[in-house]
This record gives structure tokens, C-alpha cells and sequence, in this order.
């Protein structure tokens, strides 16, 4: 396959960009997204050019580093993968195919196709977790859980942190994100300790990094490789108002 | 107080509370407000329209809630455009080309831009017929109707039917009402949905309910709407 590439490039945080156009050539269709993009940057590298900086790690749909808005979507047209699970097959031959970085304010851009996505990780210590001392591993009964709540949780806990529901969502908001982690440790025992405190805090930490609020469009659920449905983020708000309701914080 | 002040203030959920409470109220003050209205189209000079008209103002009841009322508005006017301004400023940068219209549908995205058309109306509107009759600062006092009433007694009504049908018999009056009126179905078209996921209200239990009356207030109410003044246009011409 022939395509063209039109991709943002950025020197670093501070320097403004732009979106430059590349020829990617004899693509084979059997190859991921992330492998395309790496023969042209070998392109760019036997050229002396600066290569493409692009974040991945697992290139199997769990680490959620692999963050691309392909065509105007994040991770491009299919639906319930990451970019490193898309492959050149959905494209056709001779395409035009626009790449950009994740855009937010709480995201800023740190080269090309990279961005800071730690107000994710500052949002889980405010509240997305539980403390209880670990000790020895106890039984795996030893607490029953319903299979159905078990089940929620875990679809909840699929979230691998990506960043695409805040990259599609027209205010940039993190409400999917922070749904399924208060939802997945509010359905579970060993999440009531910090029940309360954990959606106000994290609440107040999105709100801190400059994440905007909920329209419920519903566009981070359709566009999110993990499928985390509208009805966590109903749970979150339920969560929120109990909590403001009858938490002991002031 | 302060948490809840706190709440409703500085919290990005707080904030969509306030909208989703507000929007829900007035669209229950919609339901109210057509049925009055539907009074326009009994063939009886006005009487019926204009004695709901001083029921509407009189009645302490209601009268109380018209208080709620302003201030939902006012309210839910003001948190509608900071929520729009502190969303838009999420993003600095927009992309370069995005393709949402997969994601969302175009009402969720455009509730702002909706919105600020639902002001400008429910401003003019307001303007025209609450301000008339109320008196406030308007010249004349407001024509007066006499009336015998079911029990065969006289009344004297102020006559709003008068002012409404003759603001009607203006095709661009008409067409501006109209105009607001779609605004309003793509408002509660997705707003009266939202207003339930705000509120936490979502369970494959209750959802479809949600629907279907979300079908009233997004396209039967604001036809109902729709349909007096044209029915008034084409009657007096
Ligand atoms: C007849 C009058 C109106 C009704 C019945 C109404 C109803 C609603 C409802 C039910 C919602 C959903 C709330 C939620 O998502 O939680 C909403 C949202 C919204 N309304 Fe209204 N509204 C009206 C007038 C206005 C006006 C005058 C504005 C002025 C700017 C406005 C701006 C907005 C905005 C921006 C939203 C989206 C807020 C968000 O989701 O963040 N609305 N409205
Ligand atoms: S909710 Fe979905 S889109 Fe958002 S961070 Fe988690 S996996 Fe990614
Ligand atoms: S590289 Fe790990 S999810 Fe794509």
C-alpha cells in the first residue's frame, strides 16, 4: 500500500507546530499502525531527518500509551482497539491519513505525537485507591461478591488509562476515566474505606488540571478501545452526591 | 452552608447539578406554560386564555414558583455559558481536523449555542408579552375585555389574547416563535436525557421510560408550541 501521511510535528513543549506531509510507501496491510509509522521513521532516519516521536510500550491493547488521533478520531476508525491493535488493512491503498497528538489543556504536547498524560496519574493519588495493608495473599472467596457486581467492577477496571474519552470529548473532560475508577472501587468491598473522600478528591484534582466538564455527549464511551459505558459516569454522579450529602468533609 | 455552596460553586459536577436541576424544572414550567397556551386556540374571544392568564398572576401558589422560575432561568442561563466558556478553555488548541459527528450527535455539542438562542427568546418574550402585562414600565395600561362568566356574572379581564393574536398576525413574529421553537426541541433533545445522567438517573430499568417522555418535551411540546401562532397567522390573514 501507498498512503500519505499528514502528521503534527513539535519541536518540544515550547515551540509551536505544524502538520508536515509524508509519503508512507510499500505499507503492507498486514502491518499494525505503530509498525507503519516505524518503517517511515526509518525512512526519516536514513534521510538524517528527525524521526516521528510517538508513545507505545505494550503494542497489545493493555498499557494505554499508544495515543494517536488517526483521522480525526482517537485511535482511529475501529471501534474497541487501541492504535496499536489497528492495523493498515482498514485503510485503503493511496489514503490520506491525518496523525495528531491528543489535545488538551491537562495534556500539553511534549514532541510531535507525544503528550503529558500525568494529571491521569495525580488524579489516581488523589483518591483511586484503597488502602488496606496487603499482608499474605487471603483467600479468593474469602469475600463473596455477587458475580453481577463482580462483573461491573471489572468492566470498570478494563480502563487502561489511554486517554481517548478525554481526546474525543468536545471539553476535554476525564469523566469517563474517572467513572470507571470510582466505579469499579465503589462496587467492591475493599473500596468503602475511602468511599466518600475518593470521588470528592478526584473530582477536585480533574478539576484542578484543567479538564472540562461533563456534556454527556457520549462521545468518550463510543470512542473509548475499552468500551466503558455512559451508566459508570451516572454511577460517578451518584457517588459525588452522596458523598456531599453525607460525608463527615466539610 | 459552605459545602454546599462550595458544591454547587467550584465543582465541575456541582455546577452540572445546578443545570441538570434547573433544566428539569423549566421544562416541567413548559408542560404548564403550553397547556395555558392551548386556551389561545378556543373560539371564545380570549376568555378562557385570559382568565388562565390571571390565575397564572394571582394564584400564590404559582406565583411563588414564578419566583423559582426567574431564577432557574437566570440561573441555569448563567452556569450554561460559564460551563461553555471553562469547556471551551479545556481545549487551547483545536484539532486539526476531528471527525465527531461518528461520536456524538450534533445537539450535545452545540447545547451553548442552543441555549444562547433559548435567552435571546425567552428575553424578547418575555419582553413583549410579561412585561405588557404587567405594566412594567409600558405607557398605557393594558386594553381590558368584559366577560359573563359560567355563572352568569360579569368579569373584566386584561386582554392578552388581544396583544398575542395581533403580535401573531406578523409573519416574521411568527416565524422568529417558530425558529425558538426547534431551538428548544434540539435543546431537550438531548438536554432532558442529560439532565437524568446528571442526576445519576440511568438503569436499563428506567431508561426507556426516560425516552419516550424525553420524545414529549423534545418533540411534541414544542410543536404544540409551534402550531398556535401559525394556527393564529393563518386565521388573520
Ligand atoms: C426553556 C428553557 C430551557 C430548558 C427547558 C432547558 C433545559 C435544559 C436541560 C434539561 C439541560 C440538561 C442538563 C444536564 O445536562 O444536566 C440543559 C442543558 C443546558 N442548557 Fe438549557 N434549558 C433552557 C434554556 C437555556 C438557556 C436560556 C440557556 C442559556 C445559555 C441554556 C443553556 C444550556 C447549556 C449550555 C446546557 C448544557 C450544560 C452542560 O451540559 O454542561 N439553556 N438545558
Ligand atoms: S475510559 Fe476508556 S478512553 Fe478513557 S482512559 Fe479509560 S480506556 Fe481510555
Ligand atoms: S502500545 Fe500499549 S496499548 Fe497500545
Amino acid at each position: 500500500m501507498n498512503l500519505t501521511l499528514k502528521v503534527w510535528r513539535q519541536k518540544d513543549a515550547s515551540s509551536a507546530g505544524k502538520m508536515v506531509t509524508y509519503p508512507a510507501q510499500n505499507i503492507s496491510p498486514d502491518m499494525s499502525f505503530l509498525e507503519m509509522i516505524d518503517v517511515v521513521n526509518e525512512g526519516l532516519v536514513k534521510k538524517g531527518e528527525e524521526p516521528i516521536a510517538f508513545d507505545h510500550d505494550c503494542r497489545e491493547g493493555i498499557c494505554g500509551m499508544c495515543s494517536m488521533f488517526i483521522n480525526g478520531r482517537p485511535h482511529g476508525p475501529k471501534q474497541g482497539i487501541t492504535t496499536c491493535q489497528l492495523h493498515m488493512r482498514s485503510f485503503k491503498d493511496g489514503d490520506t491519513i491525518s496523525i495528531e497528538p491528543w489535545r488538551a489543556k491537562a495534556f500539553p504536547v511534549v514532541k510531535d505525537l507525544v503528550v503529558d498524560r500525568s494529571a491521569f496519574d495525580r488524579i489516581i493519588q488523589a483518591g483511586g485507591y484503597v488502602s488496606v495493608n496487603t499482608g499474605v495473599t487471603i483467600d479468593a472467596n474469602a469475600i463473596p461478591i455477587a458475580k453481577d457486581i463482580a462483573d461491573e467492577a471489572f468492566d470498570a477496571a478494563t480502563c487502561i488509562g489511554c486517554g481517548a474519552c478525554v481526546a474525543a470529548c468536545k471539553n476535554a473532560s476525564a469523566m469517563l476515566f474517572l467513572s470507571a475508577k470510582v466505579s469499579q472501587l465503589a462496587l467492591l468491598p475493599q473500596g468503602q474505606v475511602e468511599r466518600d473522600k475518593r470521588v470528592e478528591r478526584m473530582i477536585d484534582q480533574m478539576e484542578d488540571e484543567g479538564f472540562g466538564s461533563c456534556t454527556n455527549t457520549g462521545a468518550c464511551s463510543a470512542e473509548c478501545p475499552k468500551e466503558i459505558g455512559q451508566h459508570h459516569i451516572a454511577r460517578l454522579n451518584r457517588e459525588f452526591i452522596t458523598a456531599k450529602i453525607s460525608s463527615s468533609n466539610k | 452552608m459552605s459545602w454546599f455552596v462550595k458544591t454547587i460553586w467550584s465543582t465541575s459536577v456541582g455546577r452540572k447539578l445546578v443545570m441538570a436541576l434547573t433544566g428539569l424544572f423549566l421544562c416541567t414550567f413548559l408542560a404548564v406554560h403550553l397547556a395555558g397556551n392551548l386556551q389561545l386556540l378556543k373560539q371564545d374571544e380570549g376568555y378562557a386564555f385570559n382568565k388562565y392568564a390571571v390565575f397564572m398572576t394571582s394564584n400564590p401558589l404559582i406565583k411563588t414558583t414564578s419566583y423559582l422560575l426567574y431564577a432557574s432561568i437566570i440561573g441555569h442561563a448563567v452556569w450554561g455559558i460559564v460551563l461553555t466558556i471553562k469547556n471551551k478553555k479545556a481545549r487551547p488548541q483545536g484539532y486539526a481536523y476531528q471527525n465527531e459527528s461518528v461520536s456524538s450527535v450534533w445537539a450535545s455539542r452545540n447545547m451553548g449555542i442552543l441555549g444562547t438562542i433559548l435567552l435571546v427568546f425567552i428575553v424578547a418574550h418575555m419582553g413583549d408579552f410579561w412585561r405588557e402585562y404587567h405594566e412594567y414600565g409600558t405607557s398605557t395600561p393594558m386594553e381590558t375585555k368584559t366577560y359573563i362568566d359560567e355563572k352568569g356574572e360579569t368579569v373584566v379581564y386584561k386582554d392578552l389574547y388581544h396583544e398575542v393574536v395581533e403580535t401573531y398576525e406578523n409573519i416574521w413574529m411568527v416565524l422568529f416563535y417558530v425558529a425558538s421553537m426547534v431551538a428548544v426541541g434540539f435543546h431537550l433533545c438531548h438536554g432532558f436525557k442529560s439532565g437524568f445522567q446528571t442526576l445519576g438517573v440511568n438503569h436499563p430499568k428506567y431508561l426507556p421510560v426516560i425516552n419516550s417522555v424525553a420524545f414529549i418535551f423534545w418533540g411534541i411540546i414544542p410543536a404544540g408550541f409551534a402550531l398556535i401562532p401559525l394556527y393564529i397567522y393563518f386565521n388573520h390573514i
